[in-house]
């Protein structure tokens, strides 16, 4: 009986016939996660042109299931993609607290990750400042490459979590 | 009729106003008094047909070296007027000192230098007298100082509540994070 299992991940195993899944919780749900993360569409500078490409045909988030969506409340991850201004961190911070969790932060290039070469009265120095930033994507602005790679960190992050269900006695 | 033409008529007619002209790279340009600035701009836009302002915008003249060109005061306001029918151009620098730091709205004329003297305003501090709405534009409203003026340090004077209050705020929410992370927010490891 077991040699019909077909396994579609380490320790995930498919029933055929029965429709169903053999596997971790925390697994499977990860698996799932990881494979539909929905950033949502929210560019703040130059680098949002950089994502825009990310996101185009050549290099095409598809394939990974990543989706723009135009709204915080569909979206899983935020992609703070230029310059942070004090003045518009308070309207990120806003979009933040719509997104429904669990939810990811990336900080895309050096002005998101620690303000860059504007260390002046407008600018935040880093997104961590009133953020929790999961993953740091370095470059100024960083390549669709490097946007993907930091996309894919994100993804082993999130493969790597152990679920609220798992904490429970 | 050329814009040197123009520069030669406002001397003739403004002669008290005018201060100094000069030409660079093609460029004219018109060093003015401030306290006739509305008329001098009726005049370029009704009698020269400067129809378009192309650009309003402010100098902190304090750290000028003394070899640049000419400068009268500490502020100037600068505008590039450009007539679309006759294809010329013309620079106004109105001298603004510092003591009494403002000068007359030209919104009667252009409706457009509306922003753009919020903007002046916002960033340098010069007061348009006769503006109908002279409020911040750049920086948040309550934002204290004017940050293109040369004394105006480069990390800002002090702190912004807005920012330090949506601060304190994330801290307060991170204990309701899905996932709690090792460190707070804003303290690195």
């Amino acid at each position: 009986m077991n040699s019909d299992l077909v396994k579609i991940e380490e320790g995930v195993k498919f029933i055929p016939g029965a429709s169903a899944l053999v596997g971790p919780l925390n697994k499977i749900i990860n698996w799932g996660r990881s494979g539909s993360m929905w950033p949502v569409t929210f560019g703040l500078a130059c680098c949002a042109i950089e994502m825009m490409v990310a996101g185009a045909s050549t290099n095409d988030l598809d394939r990974f299931g990543i989706i723009f969506r135009a709204s915080p409340r569909q979206a899983d991850c935020l992609i703070l993609a230029g310059t942070i201004t004090k003045k518009m961190a308070p309207v990120i911070r806003r979009v933040y607290d719509q997104m429904p969790e669990p939810r990811y932060v990336l900080a895309m290039g050096s002005c998101a990750c620690s303000g860059g070469v504007f260390d002046t009265y407008a600018v935040v120095q880093g997104g961590d400042e009133f953020l929790p930033v999961d993953v740091y994507i370095p470059g100024c602005p960083p390549r669709p490459e490097a946007l993907l790679e930091g996309l894919i960190k994100l993804q082993e992050k999130i493969n790597g979590e152990q679920g609220r269900w798992s904490q429970l006695t | 009729m050329e814009s040197t033409d123009i520069v030669e008529k406002l001397r003739k007619k403004f002669s008290d106003d005018v201060l100094d002209s000069y030409q660079h790279r093609g460029q004219n340009g018109v060093l003015i008094r401030r306290d006739h600035i509305l008329d001098v701009c009726t005049y370029l836009r009704d009698e020269c047909s400067m129809n378009h302002l192309m650009c309003l915008t402010g100098v902190d003249n304090s750290k000028r070296k003394a070899t640049a060109a000419p400068c009268y005061e500490r502020f100037e306001v600068v505008y590039q007027f450009y007539s679309i029918a006759e294809k010329y151009r013309i620079r106004l620098r109105a001298q603004v000192p510092e003591d009494d730091c403002s000068i007359e709205s030209i919104t009667s004329l252009w409706i457009g230098a509306d922003w753009l003297e919020r903007e002046c305003y916002d960033l340098m501090g010069i007061h348009f007298d006769g503006h109908p709405d002279l409020r911040r534009i750049l920086t948040p409203d309550d934002w204290e100082g004017h940050p293109l003026r040369k004394e105006y340090p480069l990390r800002g004077d002090g702190k912004w509540t807005g920012y330090e209050e949506l601060k304190a705020k994330s801290k307060e929410l991170s204990r309701f994070d899905f996932y709690q992370k090792d460190h707070e927010i804003g303290e690195h490891e």
